[in-house]
């Protein structure tokens, strides 16, 4: 009997200790104050785990810069069919394809390399969809390098802040079909309780994308002063809200203390300049989905939609990919002044604004 | 001062833990002891302490008294007096006279010949505050991760630790130390409603017995644990509440650094679903 008991002791004092090991992380931690001494604002991290998502998050090596004569011909004088890159130079053209080409479409193979947009043997050709996709991308890069410096201030962002040598981002999301009805009195979405990415793994509602970064529902949910009478905001969509920031919080590899003092969410007073750049990018994430990615739907092959039907569409993942600045906040741009919109906008195409 | 007819039975000398007979007397109807005397010191001067940083905060309104720990620069070294000092020498004090106080209780327990009861069940509430304190800032590396001494600061601060690890409610330590409160709650109701019913009988009758108390509940719910269960009960249920709100801090931060509901992943991942 005792040593029964000694023994049974013993199996399950090893099968815990190992359940504590598996599940747990262990000291030492990084940790970075984020706001006045003792609010406990800011960071806590472990150094182990940012060194893995640091090494996935690492741009490559810039090609070698091209020429750029101002008196050599354009690549719209020389090459047919170049509607959105023809300010530039010939080497700057090729550089910029070849890049693109090792951002995107890097493999070998039917489909890979140039082929992956351009129909083969015949460059100017508008055969593939890839190839106004791409185009439509290139003039969404100049938007955003030129309109949303708010977001991505000096860094800007490239083909490869999101693509990262895949067709398509590793990162996207489309509307997903419901799990169950919309229940205003229970409070529940049609699509949560399953745990999911977008949600950080949590019961909330599994889709924070569409009512926030595709349409404009309205993010805020606090009240601004106490017993304010006008403020309709459920439950449902404050865990709604709370899905969307458990999003942001997951893609940045951030808490809720990197942008807010968790006494006053809504407050911008109380709150870091992070948020300022984070509120900026929703608006920017919005302005992608609606103005560049939705538009192009009837492009898309169906094996590049959503099970729904729409097409794939970004989030702060995308970019983000678990570090608060995307690629560590190398800038690939300014290696790369072949993505910057072409300086006289006036004798060009401008890109179709909705 | 005059005693009370039953307080010379208490005066017991004897059972001093340190100073022998030193301290072993009283001072009206207080015992004093070596852990009473360091008890008063601790608490003058923290006290004291407390009053100098609220006099250096700028303001007297007592929900807004803050005295904050210092920034986490000065990692697990002394912080110049007004950037953290003040919180680091009254933390002392507080550990100093909060500890003192469980001795005093194990020495008044010893002389009365009780169970260490009491000391045993101050000291959780002790080491909770030691958790919060020392153990999870030499952990995580700073004493800037203790908690600021205010009314509205201290609840800032616990509000946005929570939020450091996103949701946390799904902290597991939190979910028992919450379980385990509501419990205690619970049962205090339940046996305070019967203490009540059982001394309040109907005019004209006797009180009830624990005879009858134990026959209602036994009617009840089909148990009764008895008058001497229900406070050995009362006292788990609230020293488990206590010693797993000290687990869920301590984990937050020294052995988990991203949201709650990801640590779950072990149960999502489990092959029976997976």
């Amino acid at each position: 009997m005792k040593f029964n008991l000694i023994f049974g002791g013993v199996v399950a004092a090893v099968a815990a200790l190992a359940f504590f090991v598996v599940t747990f992380e262990r000291p030492p931690v990084a940790t970075e104050q984020g706001g006045f001494r003792g609010t406990s604002m800011g960071r806590v991290e472990n150094p182990r785990t940012v060194a893995v998502v640091n090494a996935r998050n690492v741009a490559p090596p810039a090609l070698e810069p091209a020429e750029d004569d101002p008196t050599s011909p354009r690549a719209s004088e020389i090459y047919e069919n170049v509607r959105v890159l023809g300010h530039l130079s010939v080497e700057q053209f090729g550089r910029i394809m070849q890049a693109m080409t090792e951002w995107v479409y890097p493999g070998e193979g039917e489909n890979q390399g140039c082929n992956g947009c351009h129909v083969e043997g015949n460059f100017a050709a508008e055969g593939k969809y890839q190839k106004t996709v791409a185009r439509r991308m290139l003039q969404m890069v100049q938007t955003i390098n030129t309109t949303y410096n708010s977001h991505v201030q000096q860094v800007g962002v490239t083909c490869y802040t999101c693509h990262r040598g895949q067709a398509v981002p590793a990162a996207v999301w489309a509307t997903s079909p419901p799990n169950a009805r919309l229940h205003r009195l229970l409070s529940t979405a049609p699509e949560q309780n399953r745990p999911v990415a977008a949600n950080a793994l949590s019961s909330l509602p599994t889709d924070p994308f569409t009512p926030y970064l595709l349409r404009d529902n309205p993010i805020g949910v606090q009240s601004s002063a106490s017993r304010q009478a006008d403020n309709n905001s459920s439950i449902l969509g404050t865990e709604w809200t709370y899905s969307l920031m458990m999003h942001m919080s997951s893609s940045l590899g951030v808490n809720c203390t990197f942008c807010h003092n968790s006494r006053n969410f809504s407050g911008w007073q109380d709150s870091t300049p992070q948020r300022v750049t984070a509120w900026h990018g929703i608006r920017m994430v919005r302005a992608i989905n609606n103005d560049y990615i939705e538009p192009l739907r009837p492009e898309f092959p169906p094996h590049r939609l959503g099970p729904l039907g729409d097409t794939l569409k970004v989030n702060c993942t995308t970019c983000h990919q678990g570090v608060n600045e995307p690629l560590r906040g190398a800038r690939m741009l300014q290696d790369y002044p072949e993505l910057n919109p072409p300086p006289r906008r006036a004798g060009l195409e401008q890109p179709a604004r909705n | 001062m005059a005693m009370l007819s039953f307080e010379q039975k208490y005066r017991v000398r004897g059972g001093t833990l340190v100073g022998g007979d030193l301290f072993d007397f009283w001072v009206g109807p207080f015992y004093v002891g070596f852990f009473g005397v360091t008890t008063i010191f601790f608490t003058l001067v923290g006290v004291g302490l407390i009053l100098v940083g609220a006099a250096h905060g700028g303001t007297w309104n007592p929900w807004l008294i803050n005295i904050a720990p210092p920034d986490l620069k000065y990692g697990l070294g002394l912080a110049p007096m007004y950037e953290g000092g003040l919180w680091q020498a009254i933390t002392i004090c507080a550990l100093g006279a909060f500890v003192s106080w469980a001795l005093r209780q194990a020495e008044i327990a010893r002389k009365l010949g009780m169970g260490m009861h009491i000391p045993w069940a101050y000291g959780m509430a002790v080491f909770a505050y030691f958790t919060l304190v020392v153990i999870r800032p030499v952990l995580m590396g700073a004493w800037g991760h203790g908690f600021p001494y205010g009314i509205f600061s201290h609840l800032d601060w616990v509000s946005n630790v929570g939020y450091q690890y996103l949701h946390f409610h799904y902290n597991p330590a939190h979910m028992i130390a919450v379980t385990f409160f509501f419990t205690t709650t619970l049962a205090l109701s339940l046996h305070a409603s019967l203490v009540l019913a059982a001394i309040n009988p109907a005019k004209g009758e006797p009180v009830k017995t624990p005879e009858h108390e134990n026959t209602f509940y036994r009617d009840f719910i089909g148990y009764s644990i008895g008058t001497l269960g229900i406070h050995r009960l009362g006292l788990f249920v609230a020293l488990s509440a206590g010693f797993w709100s000290a687990v869920c801090i301590v984990i937050s931060g020294p052995f988990w650094t991203r949201g709650w509901p990801e640590w779950w992943n072990w149960w999502l991942q489990l092959p029976i679903w997976n």
